[in-house]
């Protein structure tokens, strides 16, 4: 069949299972806009920014485990798309961006809204191409989705020209994919997981550190008896927050800067580190010379790179979680750690970082505990980032993989409200609530329009703190108060969202925070509270920049706080 | 403790895969001292050489960086397998009539041509390590040179099959260890 090139994208996409596609027009990507109607397999959302579609993708992606989609216009279209790119490549998201080109006989010529995006996006793709003869197109298609599903995942760039959109040829679809130098290693090396089943057997001390890479490759099962038959207390990083039961009796929360004090407190006394499935980020190890200075660490992931690239490895397993942890479960003996589980309950005691102080106002935590509450744990939770993002983490229970959706690597403000719109797209079904910062929520608002024309039942909470609350936070505690740069005006909430057609209240009183949770809940359709929250609040605990992760600082006063 | 170390890697040509590489190597911040890219036997694929600094654990970092890139289908650190690493220089350089046979006597201790012969200089072209090509500018340095170019290393292992020989009837990416060398070097397939 003789068919157009934009007939070819939309076929080929198709065949990759997209349904989705988050996309914004422009002159060059008019052929395609004329052609997708004519699928309607594929649900194009419009947003109102490209970088929302980038986030809506990226999330949908997170939530889904399949490939999310956002699609630009060349020139601005595309380089607004940067950021949400760079999200999503670090924090391993597979994502297919398409960026429409000028015609290829304008390419070089600086032509209106021409940029080199493939230029432009190399050191934030797994992978990228300029697609310039239209018999490439099918199989750059089909090369790009596996690319970034496949391994370690991330998002990959297709720039296609106008007139590749044009153009026609006979068409035959093949799946091949020809790709000699893309190597993912996928099963563990039997040897290494030997040696890593002899450490765990005879360690006294060890912690699973869990990351991001669990949800990913789904390893769920085979983490959870891991961690049962051997006994093994679990942390998780941010990004790995919810892929283990944080109510299972082996959780011990999560590590890092804003991370229990417990957990850096077991990460750092640990005779044993199996870290799977994550990367020693920085804000994961602290002070990274002073790092778990008494484990072995036994360093499973997928990505070789990884390894030994933050810190020193003593059994590398290059692999693919679950294949690798069947294998491992298999040699593991039962143990028991009595002792070493009763010394970390005791230090859960020590620093019952989680609990909410009375207080007049409306505490920060409060709310996200009462969204707990309201929901049953059951929702997905989008976040911004700053303050809000951290109590999101730290004050709800996540027991569901991917209910927690966060930007970790990038940490971008302004992925809250496009981040909520891909989730609920991609689970319709699930409550999802989007935790705003005042801040945040403003760099992206205009997604509320989105919201509404695509009627997205999604609740949103908005965290007025009057301030751009973690950098205060900073300001506070490391630069002595010299708040510069951090103060918001900020307009009214609630007549914003109202001005875009959605119903929304406004919160001062802690009395009024549960009823208003309800009430968005029962709301058919995008809710928005505002709550006006206690504006110098602190995120505790905090490990000062370089130091080391159990140098944390705690909520001053603890006497004060009681429990709730 | 920092050393030169000697990648070479099997790169398909795709347009942007110089770019990609380049862009990986200042991205992570790696020290490069040189790279040399030219055609290889097999039509479809080029041989880069790429002469960066560093310790061990920094240069394995690079290698596995590196092998990421999709377009690289084989990458191999040859530094230890005592390879003969050879770069050539072009040299133009001020000869009067009193320095001109004083340079052609260093010319011929250092197996050099002269390649060119102007009224007040001389272009000549030098293959050798690196250290023979830096002694040898060192040496002209004083007569002053006008132009050189440097090519960089370019690098072969000794002897039988090396890391990058392509074996025929055997899939590209199958015939090195293409994981974590740490990983202990029993194929696993
Ligand atoms: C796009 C972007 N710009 C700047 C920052 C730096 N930054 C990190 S947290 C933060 C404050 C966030 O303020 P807000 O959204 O109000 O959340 P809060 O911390 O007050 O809860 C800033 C400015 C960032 N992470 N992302
Ligand atoms: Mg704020």
């Amino acid at each position: 069949m003789i068919k157009t090139g934009a007939e070819i994208l939309c076929e080929c996409l198709i065949k990759e299972g997209v349904e989705v596609i988050f996309g914004f027009p422009g002159g060059v990507l008019l052929p395609l806009y004329d052609t997708i109607p004519r699928y309607p397999q594929l649900r194009h959302i419009l947003v109102r920014h490209e970088q929302g579609a980038a986030h809506a993708a990226d999330a949908y992606a997170r939530v889904t485990g399949k490939m999310g989609v956002c699609l630009a216009t060349s020139g601005p279209g595309a380089t607004n798309l940067v950021t949400g790119i760079a999200n999503a490549y670090l924090d391993s998201v597979p994502l297919l961006a398409i960026t429409g080109q000028v015609p290829t006989h304008f390419i070089g010529k600086d032509a209106f809204q021409e940029i080199d995006i493939t230029g432009i996006t190399v050191p934030i793709t797994k992978y990228n191409q300029l697609v310039l003869d239209i018999n490439d197109l099918a199989k750059a298609v089909r090369e790009a989705s596996y690319v970034a599903q496949v391994g370690r995942p991330g998002p990959v760039l297709l720039d296609i020209p106008r007139d590749v959109f044009q153009a026609r040829i006979e068409f035959n679809y093949s799946d091949k994919v020809d790709l000699p130098g893309f190597k993912p290693k996928l099963f563990g090396h039997p040897a290494q997981i030997k040696k890593a089943a002899d450490l765990v057997n005879s360690a006294e001390r060890p912690v699973i550190i869990a990351g991001h890479g669990i949800n990913i490759s789904k390893a769920f099962p085979e983490l959870k008896e891991l961690a049962e038959n051997a006994q093994i207390p679990v942390v998780t990083t941010f990004l790995g927050i919810g892929c283990f039961h944080e109510s299972h009796v082996l959780s011990y929360g999560w590590l890092g800067m804003h991370g229990m004090g417990y957990a850096n407190k077991a990460v750092h006394n640990a005779d044993l580190l199996l870290a799977v499935g994550m990367r020693f980020d920085d804000r994961a190890t602290g002070g990274v010379s002073t790092f778990a200075p008494h484990a072995r660490v036994v360093h499973i992931d997928v990505d070789a790179a990884e390894i030994g690239k933050n810190i020193a490895v003593d059994v590398p397993i290059v692999g693919d979680l679950r294949n690798v942890l069947q294998v491992l479960n298999k040699q593991i003996e039962r143990r028991e750690h009595i002792g070493w589980l009763s010394q970390l309950d005791e230090w859960r005691s020590q620093h019952p970082a989680m609990e909410i102080r009375h207080h007049e106002d409306i505490l920060p935590q409060y709310i996200i505990r009462q969204i707990h509450e309201a929901t049953r744990g059951d929702t997905i939770i989008v976040t911004g980032v700053g303050q809000a993002q951290m109590w999101a983490a730290q004050y709800f229970y996540y027991d569901r993989p991917n209910s927690f959706v966060s930007s970790g690597g990038l940490g971008t403000m302004g992925f809250e409200l496009p981040g909520a719109i891909g989730a609920k797209v991609g689970c319709p079904q699930e409550t999802v609530w989007c935790i705003a910062g005042d801040g945040g929520f403003q760099m992206t608002v205009q997604e509320l329009a989105t919201m509404v024309q695509e009627d997205l039942d999604i609740n949103i909470a908005v965290f007025n703190n009057g301030w751009l609350g973690m950098v205060r936070q900073w300001q506070e505690l490391i630069y002595n108060k010299r708040y510069f740069g951090t103060q918001l005006y900020n307009p009214d909430f609630v007549k914003i969202a109202e001005a875009y057609g959605i119903k929304g209240v406004k919160v001062s009183k802690k009395i009024d925070v549960r009823p208003a949770i309800h009430k968005a809940m029962e709301h058919k359709g995008p809710f928005l509270i505002e709550f006006i929250v206690e504006p110098e609040e602190n995120v505790y605990p905090f490990v000062p920049p370089g130091k080391t992760i159990v140098e944390f600082l705690e909520m001053p006063n603890p006497a004060a706080s009681v429990k709730k | 403790m920092d050393r030169k170390h000697i990648l070479v890697a099997l790169v398909q040509d795709r347009p942007g895969v110089l770019n990609r590489i380049a862009s990986m190597l200042r991205r992570r911040n790696f020290n490069i001292e040189s790279i040399a890219v030219g055609h290889i036997e097999q039509p479809g694929l080029s041989r880069m050489t790429i002469v960066v600094e560093g310790d061990d654990a920094n240069i394995e970092q690079v290698r596995k960086q590196l092998d990421k890139v999709i377009e690289v289908i084989r990458i191999a650190d040859i530094t230890g397998e005592s390879p003969v690493a050879r770069e050539m220089a072009m040299i133009k350089v001020k000869a009067t009539p009193s320095t001109r046979s004083e340079i052609i006597q260093i010319v011929d201790i250092f197996r050099a041509n002269i390649v060119d012969v102007a009224p007040d200089s001389l272009i000549l072209v030098v293959t050798g390590t690196s250290d023979k090509v830096d002694t040898l500018i060192e040496l002209l340095r004083g007569f002053g040179i006008r132009e050189m170019s440097r090519t960089g290393t370019i690098a072969l292992p000794r002897g039988g099959p090396g890391p990058l020989t392509i074996e025929e009837n055997k899939p590209l990416r199958h015939v090195v260890e293409q994981a974590a060398p740490e990983e202990e070097n029993l194929p696993d397939w």
